[in-house]
């Protein structure tokens, strides 16, 4: 098997939803695997979740012959963490930095989110300042704000749970 | 006098500033790594704030992350320990830019100092004697055979942002010089991104004895004497002892005048140490100087009856010191009890302590952060406690050693107690027969 071989081989294990294919020759033996697909199914290619191995479909290979190539589209590491709240389904967001949490750019503006509201990747969820700068907090993760975990303008440290988000 | 202290460290030495500060009563922050939740010295501070994962260069080593955490809590000084950023000049100055006091050495005195090359050059010029080698950075090949001509073989070619024992090596003679340049350059490079090299003749089995010194910021500067760090393997010290059994009253009065000069050459503030070699005609030679308090602070406070965490904070306050010089009064030993597996090579041994038990009794000292039920992280060093014993005569501190050993129950992780044990019982070490050279020949 080429390497053009092996990667449609890897895009169409992966687009198929079988989890597991092993292929053997006379003088090769190939072994790919993809996590089970979340309930929602396709849609999940572009949500990427940090835990041990992202939630998207990584295939795993075991080739006898040389130069593994790339697995496709896998998504670089973003900052903030969630991690999945193994007994609610919830995914908790944590912060990526020390420092003081705002809810919304100014105390005169609005929150970025509510409790209830839906959030895209990209999306703001709130400003951690620390020495006099302003960092926007991106998501990471779509699905929907089920508990704000810290009060406005308090001190945060790093890895402390900011949200409860709802993936589905 | 500050109100609120941030210790930028972990493990025993972050307590042994917590328990200081609480005497004086100055409120406490530490700061962890997710890897440390679990320490001690994040349960005896008053407010504790995590900093980043468990690799200390995204932690410990992160000064935005730090820095952050003192602004949070309102700490209004740090106290970084010893490693990690004790020594680090940005930090310092980053500590400043902050207006918050960084409870060590100036930017200045850091680079002066941390750079070896230079450290030599400001030392020759305020007199200090130092070991025969090249003035500063040694521009070739050519210039390095040139100057071991003129000071004779042995030479050892060092790196100038060394520090660990690496970047080092040794030429015999003029034949071994080539090889020895190539490869002290390129481990240098490696290890601190920097392969300037200066040469020095090798003092062959020296002895290694520091000077312990305290600076005010009104010029004034005291030596606290010396200790014994000779007992050493790869360059990392296992035992440290003070008085120096090598030591003399005249040896100590000239080592200590020389110790005082280096440190008002460079207007040093807070507590330092000034590390010398010593032959065996007890001429001494500056080696280098450290600018943060060291792990073995500890045993200098035993006999001198101390407290030189104290004495740092109160310098960083803009105290005086007192003025005259401290001698030993008693005399003390420590071991560096760490994780690690004395029967296969010292291999670092990182786990959970299943049994712990500390010797207790007169003259028993412990400095520790460890407690049964503890998982040592592999990220960081291997260290588990500082074993001192104090008495009034050697012979006396090396009895208690040996029986405070026997007493030490750590399970669950190897430890260097069975080597601690085998050394304690030495001829040579009994006799305080022992140089640098000591471990290179000690079996275990």
């Amino acid at each position: 098997m080429n390497q053009k071989e092996i990667q449609e081989l890897i895009r169409f294990v992966s687009k198929s939803g079988v989890t597991e294919v092993e292929i053997e020759e006379k003088d090769f033996k190939i072994t790919i695997k993809s996590e089970p697909k979340r309930r929602k199914g396709d849609n999940d290619d572009n949500v990427v979740y940090i835990q041990q191995q992202p939630m998207q479909a990584m295939p795993q290979q075991q080739i006898a012959a040389p130069a593994a190539p790339a697995a496709p589209a896998a998504a670089p590491a973003p900052a903030a963490a969630p991690v999945e709240d193994e007994s609610s389904k919830y995914i908790t967001v944590k912060s990526p930095m020390i420092g003081t949490f705002y809810r919304s750019s100014s105390p005169d503006k609005p929150a970025f989110i509510e409790v209830g509201n839906n959030v895209k990747v990209g999306d703001t969820v709130c400003i951690i300042e620390a020495m006099k700068l302003f960092n926007e907090i991106e998501a990471e993760i779509q699905g929907k704000i089920i508990k704000v975990l810290v009060d406005d303008a308090t001190p945060v440290e790093y890895d402390q749970p900011l949200f409860l988000v709802d993936p589905s | 006098m500050f109100k609120k202290i941030l210790i930028a460290n972990r493990g025993e030495i972050a307590l042994r500033v917590i328990r200081t500060c609480k005497e004086m009563g100055i409120k406490t922050v530490a700061v962890y790594s997710t890897a440390d939740k679990e320490s001690l010295h994040v349960r005896f501070a008053d407010e504790a704030v995590c900093i980043g994962p468990a690799p200390s260069a995204l932690s410990y080593l992160q000064i935005p992350n730090i820095i952050a955490a003192a602004e949070i809590t309102n700490a209004d000084a740090i106290h970084p320990g010893y490693g990690f950023l004790s020594e680090n000049a940005k930090f310092s100055k980053v500590c400043q830019e902050h207006n918050i006091k960084f409870i060590g050495a100036t930017p200045e005195q850091i680079d002066g100092m941390g750079d070896k090359a230079n450290a030599k050059a400001t030392m020759i010029k305020a007199g200090v004697p130092c070991i025969p080698g090249s003035k500063g950075l040694l521009k070739d090949l050519d210039e390095a055979y040139k100057i071991a001509e003129k000071i004779k073989y042995p030479v050892i070619l060092k790196a100038t942002a060394g520090g660990g024992g690496k970047g080092m090596r040794l030429a015999w003679k003029k034949e071994e010089l080539p090889n020895a340049w190539d490869q002290a350059k390129q481990e240098s490079k490696a290890a601190f991104s920097n392969d300037g090299l200066y040469m020095e003749k090798y003092i062959e089995e020296p002895r290694h004895i520091e000077i312990q010194i305290a600076g005010d910021q009104f010029g004034d500067v005291c030596h606290l004497s010396e200790r014994d760090c000779s007992i050493q393997r790869r360059h990392q010290k296992l035992v440290e002892e003070t008085p120096s059994p090598f030591m003399t009253k005249k040896l100590r009065k000239e080592m200590g005048a020389a110790a005082i000069k280096a440190a008002k050459a460079v207007k040093y503030e807070g507590v330092g140490t000034v590390e010398f070699l010593v032959d065996k005609n007890r001429d001494f030679y500056f080696m280098e100087m450290n600018t943060r308090i060291q792990v073995e602070h500890t045993i200098t406070e035993e006999v001198i009856n101390f407290d030189l965490i104290k004495e740092q904070i109160k310098l960083a306050a803009g105290h005086k010191i007192s003025g005259k010089n401290y001698e030993p009064i008693m005399h003390a030993i420590q071991c560096r009890i760490n994780a690690e597996d004395p029967y296969n090579n010292f291999r670092p041994s990182p786990g959970k302590i299943t049994e712990y038990h500390e010797p207790g009794g007169h003259g028993i000292r412990i400095d520790t952060h460890v407690y049964a039920g503890y998982t040592i992280p592999s990220h960081y060093d291997s260290m588990i406690a500082k074993l001192i014993t104090v008495a009034q005569t050697r012979e006396e501190a090396i009895l208690k050693m040996r029986r405070a050993l026997d007493e030490y129950i750590i399970e669950g992780v190897k430890s260097t107690i069975p080597f601690h044990q085998k050394l304690m019982l030495d001829d040579k070490f009994n006799e305080g027969d022992f140089t640098t050279a000591f471990m290179d020949t000690f079996k275990f």
